[in-house]
């Protein structure tokens, strides 16, 4: 939990990490090596100097290395574990659900593991999903529309196995579709970051909640007339937040569109761990205050109240999570490094 | 020999100019602003090669494919230019991005299997369209930070544009582009037209300013997105050091980039 400075305890759900190997041994040709060489760049041009860690401990870190980060040194009461497969990029996975759930084993009440499916494998998707509900009970997924696979260069969500998929997910009670617009490079000759097909999807499965990391950005006027419009989409502020440190003015602009078009109901802290650690950006987060003539220009406010939803309250709603008794549950159970 | 190297810094300083007209068409800001190009090498019989280099591998295919182009078309210009290979380095379509371009074949002939049949008009189109509006939104703000009430700012001309003197860096380098835009498009044909126009036309109205400037900025918000993400993983992926920390090779005293500690040693 984040305790502010003035005392209060705030309850963080963290909606955003990874657990990846993005190691050399796991890389299967050069593409897993400019995927984690890009992770890397983006973690080195958005943090705080003091906050850098050397490139091996990038590419892979230890399940204690996470724990401690997040819930020890760091704020977090609660994380979320997207899986990002890249099966065509790494040996056993750039992330992996199963490495996350032994991980997450723990401390079970602070990890939740969202799986992940490629609508690309038609029937064998379907039967994955079963599979994910009934092994690991999954209540999300992560959906990365940029993946390679053979020889595709990514899918989008309209697609008509992807409605397949997503019919599934809303009979099996799946409703957390967190969406990762990467830049996608079919049809090469449209906009790379183009997110309208997330209108489609969510559109037309109402029943889901469609989870937008780094709010559609940057395309974030497009993901912002979206969200207008559809009461199931949410933005992931994963990407965004870190702008609060190198670019405060610009951050503020940004966060005024955001709570003036998609509102403070629904907009979700991710940290992206490992490229960003929460603890800062938390500290940085809840001593943001948005500047006068952005206020009034967009008549919206950061006050503490919006902030402690988006730190997890919203996420909390999403997730079902019962915010009082699970604090009480956690604290019998307070971290250690040492717990395993 | 002295008047070979003389010429040849003339013709390396010609190529620079002409590389500054080449935008990153999702950020519209110089290609050599953003430190993309590395290298221009000048060979015999009027050969000039350009090699340049993006924030990451995965930059998107088509933009890369663009900047490429554009490198071929400005140097090409050149009068005594006979020949240009650009070469995109460290990037997943670099192969075909570099055949494609130097073999002066289009887009659609390189990528045929990965686009939908058409060519890049309608995503020209539409980076045109965002490059005018960030470049009206900064001359806009100037004038509105320079306190001129918006019933003045929209009843302004061509003319009026013309004679107009920013403090701001900013806007006295977009005034001159957003001119360029607004009479290329054919918005302004004459001094007495109107200088602000959307890009589908409409004239501004002093009631729809604000609302006009709202929906700039979010244009511009996108771009100033990727600008920051770009530069800051260019520098991450190649290791740059802060300006000033390098000595400067003959590229920053042709571009006239050399703080003066430094000038005395000019070739």
């Amino acid at each position: 939990m984040y305790k502010t400075p003035d005392g209060k305890e705030i309850f963080v759900i963290d909606a955003h990490t990874h657990f990846w190997d993005g190691s050399p041994g796991n890389q299967s040709n050069i593409h897993g090596k400019q995927f984690i060489d890009c992770f890397y760049a983006y973690h080195t041009a958005l943090s705080p100097s003091e906050e850098l860690w050397e490139k091996p401990k990038f590419e892979k870190y230890s399940a204690d290395d996470l724990y401690r980060d997040l819930f020890v040194d760091g704020p977090d009461d609660m994380a979320i574990i997207q899986t990002t497969v890249l099966r065509d990029f790494y040996k056993t996975g750039f992330g992996c659900i199963q490495r996350a759930t032994d991980l997450a084993a723990r401390a079970k009440d602070r990890f939740i593991v969202n799986g992940a499916f490629d609508p690309r494998d038609g029937e064998k998707a379907l039967e994955y999903i079963h599979f994910m509900k009934e092994t690991y009970d999954i209540q999300g997924v992560k959906l990365y529309t940029a993946e390679w696979h053979g020889d595709s260069k990514g899918w989008r969500l309209n697609d008509p196995a992807a409605y397949k998929c997503f019919e599934l997910c809303e009979k099996l009670g799946i409703k957390n579709m967190h969406v990762h617009k990467g830049p996608t490079i079919i049809p090469l000759n449209k906009d790379a970051f183009d997110v309208h097909d997330v209108d489609y999807a969510a559109t037309d499965f109402q029943g889901l909640n469609w989870i937008v990391e780094h709010c559609g950005q940057p395309r974030i006027d497009d993901f912002c007339w979206i969200a207008v419009q559809e009461t199931n989409v949410y933005g992931g502020l994963a990407v965004v937040l870190p702008f609060i440190h190198s670019r405060p003015r610009y951050f503020a602009e940004m966060i005024a569109e955001l709570l003036f078009w998609v509102g403070e109901d629904k907009l979700l802290f991710g940290s992206d761990y490992a490229i960003w650690t929460p603890q800062w950006l938390v500290e940085k987060f809840w001593a943001f205050e948005l500047p006068e003539d952005i206020k009034q220009e967009r008549g919206v406010d950061l006050t503490p109240a919006v902030k402690e939803k988006i730190l997890g309250l919203n996420a909390a709603k999403l997730y079902n999570i019962d915010v009082d008794a699970m604090r009480a549950k956690l604290s019998q159970a307070p971290v250690s490094v040492a717990a395993e | 020999m002295r008047e070979d190297r003389e010429t040849e810094a003339r013709f390396l300083s010609e190529v620079w100019a002409r590389l500054e007209e080449v935008p990153d068409p999702e950020l519209d800001e110089p290609i050599t602003a953003m430190g993309f190009v590395e290298l221009v090498s000048l060979r015999d019989g009027g050969r000039v090669e350009v090699d340049f280099r993006l924030p990451t591998y995965w930059c998107s295919p088509n933009f890369a494919f663009l900047m490429a182009e554009g490198i071929h078309r400005e140097v090409s210009a050149l009068s005594w230019v006979e020949r240009v290979d650009v070469r995109l380095h460290d990037h997943m379509f670099a192969e075909q991005v570099n055949e494609g371009v130097n073999g002066g074949r289009d887009f659609h002939e390189i990528f045929r299997e990965l686009s939908d049949g058409t060519d890049l008009a309608e995503l020209r189109a539409k980076f045109e369209e965002k490059a005018f509006q960030r470049r009206q939104e900064c001359v806009l703000l100037a004038l509105r930070a320079s306190g001129v009430p918006p019933e003045t700012i929209v009843a302004m001309t061509l003319d009026d544009l013309g004679r107009l003197v920013f403090e701001a860096e900013d806007a006295r380098m977009q005034l001159p582009r957003y001119r360029t835009l607004l009479v290329a498009r054919g918005l302004a044909r004459f001094g007495t037209d109107p200088a602000f126009r959307t890009w589908s036309g409409a004239p501004l109205t002093a009631d729809g300013f604000a609302d006009h400037l709202q929906r700039l900025k979010s244009v511009r918000l996108n771009m100033e997105f990727n600008g920051a993400l770009c530069r800051g993983l260019k520098r991450a992926r190649y290791h740059e050091h802060t300006a000033g920390d390098e000595e400067p090779t003959l590229v920053d005293f042709i571009r006239g980039r050399v703080p003066a500690r430094h000038a005395g040693a000019a070739v």
